[in-house]
């Protein structure tokens, strides 16, 4: 709590390093990074495939741990925690967006949703009642029972906002959210997480190829060889984008 | 600027029964890819059931010590005054037990290979180890059980049809009930202990997986 109060740097990762070893050779997925994310941000983090991107992200995730440098979110540093540890902090604190939506395939909407909540410790009855409210937010109110199967991508992709959001997190990530979408329904998706944002005051921080996602976010960082080559916040970069229908993508 | 650590609490376990009701989705959405990985333990059962049916039903008949029913019995090349041996069709059984076994450890393995992206979702909306084995142990001695208890079905079905054929309206005369049931209750307890013994090390194989998993991109 003390934390909170002091700063508003949600995330803050120092000398992030990460080695692979295969055989007798070392691969250097990572290089030292350091970076702050601030309470209520859009971040999002570009860079080629290969260029450690993903792993970073996996990092600030608590999905991977680093082999050198320590990620803090949210006050808690990640590198000293247990495994029972992490997973409270991946479920109360984290939201997971992922490229491929990842829903469980056999699940209903509603019961996708509801999973986070029931691993937090509530009942499943509880847990579905918050669901249906999450799900009422993101639009999908007449899709609680379908399977994932049985909708869009685009509502596919709500659900797993939903699902995301559900906890009420500190920080949603969120793995090339729009990679599996055509643009109309990308540019939907955005429109979503940016709105959410505002309303629930949440931290979002995207990997991204999508440069609509990028004229949304506060702070782009681009990672080349495992390092943060550059940082630029809103207003410093400026992308060229074209249009689609005569509008432009914004 | 070494902040303050924060006291994290470890996330808790799920109960048997929430794992029972977050699963039972899972079971019965799957259930016709379960129905192949049954279909294993249904015939294995079946055979047990059968051969133990049968000779329950074959013994009651030798017992009755009736001239025409023994002259069937020759006929049909029962050895009635010998103690029959039955090495082999107890070396057979154990065979198709072994069959069975293995057939649901792999059947459950290639679900877990099939599922990797699946388990990593879980543990980063905060599934435990626990959890995964769980639900994994649950889903397979469901299976298991649901195909023990049709393998006894099957068994007892197929094995009085044969007898009747056989024997005619005999083994009604000399129907051995208390045998039967003694059949049924050791195929019943073999097939659940088989099934859910083969559950263990898929269970346990699925919880290894890591939530980094559930981030690579391949369909």
């Amino acid at each position: 709590m003390t934390t909170e109060q002091k700063e508003d740097i949600i995330v803050k990762a120092r000398g992030v390093t990460k080695v692979y070893t295969m055989g007798a050779e070392k691969i250097h997925a990572l290089r030292g990074i350091d970076l702050d994310v601030r309470r209520g941000e859009y971040l999002s983090i570009l860079g080629p495939s290969g260029s450690g991107k993903s792993t970073f992200f996996n990092m600030v995730g608590g999905l991977d741990r680093p082999t050198e440098g320590n990620v803090e979110v949210d006050g808690c540093c990640l590198r000293e925690l247990n495994q029972k540890q992490l997973a409270w902090v991946r479920c109360h604190k984290m939201g997971y967006i992922f490229q491929s939506f990842n829903l469980i395939m056999t699940m209903t909407a509603l019961e996708n949703v509801a999973l986070p909540r029931i691993f937090a410790g509530e009942s499943p009855s509880e847990a579905r009642d918050a669901a249906a409210d999450i799900l009422k937010t993101v639009g999908l109110g007449h899709r609680l029972t379908h399977l994932p199967s049985q909708v869009s991508g685009g509502q596919q992709q709500r659900i797993a906002i939903a699902r995301a959001l559900v906890n009420k997190p500190s920080i949603v990530l969120a793995d090339e959210p729009t990679g599996n979408l055509d643009l109309h329904t990308g540019e939907e998706i955005i429109n979503l997480l940016g709105e959410l944002k505002s309303k629930l005051g949440i931290t979002i921080i995207t990997a991204t190829h999508d440069m609509k996602m990028l004229s949304a976010s506060d702070t782009v960082v681009w990672i080349k060889d495992g390092r943060a080559d550059r940082v630029a916040r809103k207003g410093e970069f400026e992308i060229a984008i074209g249009t689609i229908d005569g509008k432009t993508l914004a | 600027m070494q902040q303050q650590q924060q006291t994290i609490p470890e996330q808790q376990h799920v109960s048997w029964a929430v794992t029972l009701n977050v699963s039972w989705a899972g079971i019965k959405r799957r259930f016709f890819r379960s129905l192949i990985t049954m279909s294993g333990v249904v015939l294995a059962i079946a055979f047990l059931t059968y051969m133990q049916v049968m000779n329950k039903i074959v013994q009651a008949l030798v017992e009755a010590r009736d001239p025409v029913l023994d002259a069937i019995l020759q006929a049909a090349g029962v050895e009635i005054h010998e103690e029959s041996s039955n090495d082999s069709i107890v070396l057979l059984i154990i065979l198709s037990l072994l069959a069975c076994f293995v057939g649901i450890v792999n059947s459950m393995l290639m679900s877990v290979t099939e599922r990797i992206k699946e388990i990593g979702t879980l543990k980063c909306l905060g599934a435990l180890d626990g959890f995964i084995v769980r639900s994994y142990f649950i889903e397979s001695s469901v299976q298991g059980v649901a195909g023990t208890c049709l393998g006894c079905i099957l068994g007892l079905i197929v094995s009085i049809v044969v007898a009747f054929s056989s024997y005619k309206g005999h083994v009604a005369t000399h129907f051995p009930w208390g045998g039967i049931f003694n059949a049924l209750l050791v195929s019943l307890l073999i097939g659940t202990l088989l099934s859910v013994s083969a559950a263990i090390l898929p269970a346990y194989m699925a919880a290894k997986k890591q939530p980094v998993d559930a981030m690579r991109v391949e369909e």
